[in-house]
């Protein structure tokens, strides 16, 4: 006899889920008429996130929302964590007229492509000397497009070269002079030690690609106002062939550790404290995450130079304001950026975060504190003791900043690629990567 | 069924004939008014896009430079095609397709016998083997990314235990192109075999269970009945099965992107056209690239319902 198939519930419970794992998703609400106008403000990861309570860009959203009197109330909202992913989520937002985009931590290095964009709403006139009262060069120099101011200088950051004192002068190092990278090398391999770099594919290579070339009197593009078809490169000169030697080096030799094709701020500041870390070129958190034993070995000079006697340039970096261009409120959103900038948060937020401030007046601010949740009063100088705090003000005024040209972030990827794993890298490396970039960004190579 | 219908249709006079297909027309245009306008709008809602991507990649145009907007005709296609990594991601992603159809074909049919034949406990069985596939794509990749990595993973551990210490527990498999090609395979393999098998099921249910027994009182072994009773009685189903996996595969994104993001020459076509579009907002290219793919996959569906004659319209009949 034939037997009937009960039916197949299977395949119907299998529709089913199928249809429960297709995601939703959710948009962002708009203001409230209750008065009080709501800002947001995108930023980026720092010590306190999300927590007003740490000292962070939260803390400074709920203080200037308290000082406005009820005008506004600044909401923050976290990005992620990379430069890259950063861009990516804030580009998406603003080419796609978000009208939540009143205020936005930008990293320098995309300044330029959002401004030319036109994605940024203009700078009120009457405020301009206002941001830029008192305000270190770089970080005004990175806030400009095409002559004008078109974001605030927030904070202002730059790299260090870190070191241990009892290694530099175990290895002969006259660490009161300016250092050389290959005097550098040649300490890490007399002591058996290692300097921590950054190497992995990521922005952090591209800093340091750009750091060696600007310091040997190199720039990576010459015009960086120009369109991808007139765009001139000066990576293949023999600043660029400087750089590429000096990267050649550090990784050949093994100073610059087993993992320096994907070492980041992380690993190589771990390096560092490792037992074998000597130096340490990386930015001025380092002092403050420096969790080894001794810390009062740990001291910080100036970057170090790429051609002996050449003054070295040190990495631009550091964090830019932004009001989107779709933003309803972009009055309120400068003057909210105006009170968040102001030297009394500047100060305390370079104590909490361990992020320098572009108010020169905040490295030698003495009076102005800022309590850590259980701990005490600290002041900037007591925050980076030693002449730190000094340090990096002179780094700061000497600071070259990433290529302000549009196409920075093709550019950049381009240049981590064409000079990954750093042992490949020759004397051919800059012109192979230069004309990759040019065809890159002419469209006649993929990326 | 079949049957029926013939003597149906026999049985009918030349006059009956011609009063039915006049009937029949009317009933073909009323069905074309009434279904008209829904076709219309459904053409617009699939065509528009498509359109639009073939004409912005026309385009150098990225999002970022408006002004720099040119028309370079077919350059996007030709530098697309003829750049080494169009090809690599190409390789990585056929690659992937065969290797994970292979293994999911015979495992999921496996699977789907195996659901056929058990009697206790039928339901709770195929609620259980469908559960990797209710498992949301990136959570399914995040597990397996940290199943597989050094400092957070298992595998290696098995591994050095089971081979009595002869494989290395600091083994990195994302370090290279094909370990890291094995893992996201494997994860795409557990991740959807439930589907594939589900699929086979539905055509093992059409199999008549008589002809498979006529079979076995004539001698047939076990492979015989297979390869000459279950799986041709199954065709229509075991293509429309393969048809849906291999483009389901050809489209993988986001295994590779959780896993390696790219690294190590594992991106794959879907990856490629995400990066030009997204990071990149390079429009342009990215969406010469997206009508590339889109041109793999009509031309693997052409192949599948024109070589291998599969009936979409008649999946569910043999």
């Amino acid at each position: 006899m034939k037997r009937l198939r009960p039916p197949r519930r299977g395949i119907a419970l299998a529709a089913a889920m199928l249809m429960a794992t297709t995601g939703l998703a959710a948009c962002g609400g708009s203001n409230s008429g209750s008065g009080t106008v709501h800002l947001t403000w995108y930023i980026n990861p720092d010590v306190g996130n999300a927590d007003a309570s740490k000292g962070g860009q939260a803390t400074l959203a709920k203080e200037c929302s308290d000082a406005s009197n009820g005008k506004y109330q600044i909401k923050v909202q976290l990005l992620p964590n990379s430069a890259s992913d950063q861009r990516i989520q804030l580009l998406r937002r603003l080419a796609g007229g978000d009208k939540t985009m009143d205020l936005m931590s930008v990293d320098p290095a995309f300044v330029s492509e959002f401004a030319a964009a036109g994605y940024f709403a203009p700078v009120p006139q009457n405020m301009v000397a206002t941001f830029k009262q008192d305000r270190v060069q770089s970080s005004i120099d990175a806030s400009t497009y095409d002559g004008k101011l078109m974001s605030v200088p927030f904070w202002a950051n730059t790299q260090l070269l870190w070191y241990k004192k009892s290694i530099a002068k175990s290895a002969g190092l006259d660490m009161s002079k300016p250092v050389t990278w290959d005097q550098l090398i040649k300490a890490a391999q007399k002591t058996k030690t290692q300097i921590g770099v950054q190497a992995a594919l990521y922005e952090g290579y591209s800093v340091w690609i750009n750091a060696l070339v600007t310091g040997a009197g190199g720039k990576i593009v010459d015009n960086p106002n120009a369109t991808y078809e007139n765009l001139k490169m000066g990576l293949n000169t023999a600043a660029g062939k400087d750089a590429a030697r000096i990267i050649h080096e550090v990784s050949s030799t093994g100073v610059g550790g087993p993992a320096m094709g994907s070492s980041t701020e992380t690993e190589s500041l771990n390096l560092f404290i490792s037992k074998k870390g000597a130096f340490l070129v990386n930015w001025p958190y380092t002092y403050g995450a420096y969790t080894g034993k001794d810390k009062s070995d740990v001291a910080a000079t100036m970057y170090p130079e790429t051609v002996a006697g050449k003054a070295s340039r040190p990495p631009y970096g550091g964090i830019q304001l932004a009001v989107g261009k779709d933003s309803q409120h972009s009055t309120l959103a400068y003057q909210a950026a105006a009170c968040i900038t102001n030297e009394k948060h500047q100060a305390q937020y370079m104590i909490a975060s361990g992020n320098p401030a572009s108010r020169k007046a905040v490295f030698s601010d003495s009076t102005t504190t800022f309590t850590p949740p259980g701990g005490k009063p600290t002041t900037v100088l007591q925050a980076f003791p030693n002449g730190i705090a000094a340090k990096i003000r002179e780094s700061l005024d000497a600071a070259a900043a990433r290529p302000l040209t549009p196409y920075w972030g093709d550019i950049s990827t381009a240049l981590q690629q064409k000079f990954s794993p750093p042992n490949a890298v020759n004397q051919n490396t800059p012109s192979k990567a230069q004309s990759f970039i040019l065809n890159v960004l002419k469209g006649k190579a993929l990326l | 069924m079949s049957t029926v219908a013939e003597t149906t249709k026999g049985e009918l006079t030349a006059d009956e004939q011609a009063h039915l297909s006049d009937r029949a027309k009317g009933e073909r245009r009323l069905g074309w008014r009434l279904a008209g306008p829904a076709f219309i709008v459904m053409l617009l809602v699939t065509l528009y896009p498509i359109g639009y991507a073939v004409y912005l990649s026309l385009f150098n145009y990225r999002l970022t430079d408006p002004a720099g907007k040119k028309l370079v005709w077919l350059q996007n296609y030709i530098t697309a095609l003829t750049d080494s990594l169009f090809w690599q991601a190409f390789v990585t992603t056929l690659v992937i397709v065969i290797v994970t159809l292979i293994i999911e074909l015979v495992l999921g049919m496996a699977i789907a016998m195996v659901m056929n034949k058990v009697v206790w406990p039928r339901r709770t069985l195929r609620t259980v083997v469908l559960i990797p596939y209710a498992i949301v794509t990136v959570v399914s990749a995040f597990s397996w990314k940290y199943a597989a990595q050094i400092d957070t993973g298992f595998f290696n551990h098995w591994l050095h235990t089971l081979t009595f210490g002869g494989f290395s527990e600091s083994y990195n498999w994302f370090g290279g192109r094909w370990s890291s090609l094995t893992i996201i395979c494997l994860s795409e393999i557990w991740k959807t075999t439930p589907f594939m098998s589900l699929l086979l099921l539905a055509g093992l249910a059409q199999v008549d269970s008589a002809q498979e027994e006529a079979a076995k009182v004539d001698g047939a072994t076990w492979w015989q009945r297979l390869t000459k009773v279950i799986l041709p009685n199954m065709k229509a189903a075991l293509m429309v099965a393969l048809l849906f996996r291999t483009l389901d595969a050809v489209r993988i994104y986001d295994n590779p992107y959780v896993m390696t993001g790219g690294a190590n020459k594992t991106e794959t076509l879907s990856m490629l056209v995400g990066t030009e579009t997204v990071s990149r907002v390079e429009i342009g290219m990215g969406s010469a690239l997206a009508v590339i793919l889109f041109v793999i996959v009509l031309i693997i569906a052409f192949i599948f319902v024109k070589l291998f004659k599969v009936d979409l319209t008649t999946s569910g009949r043999s």
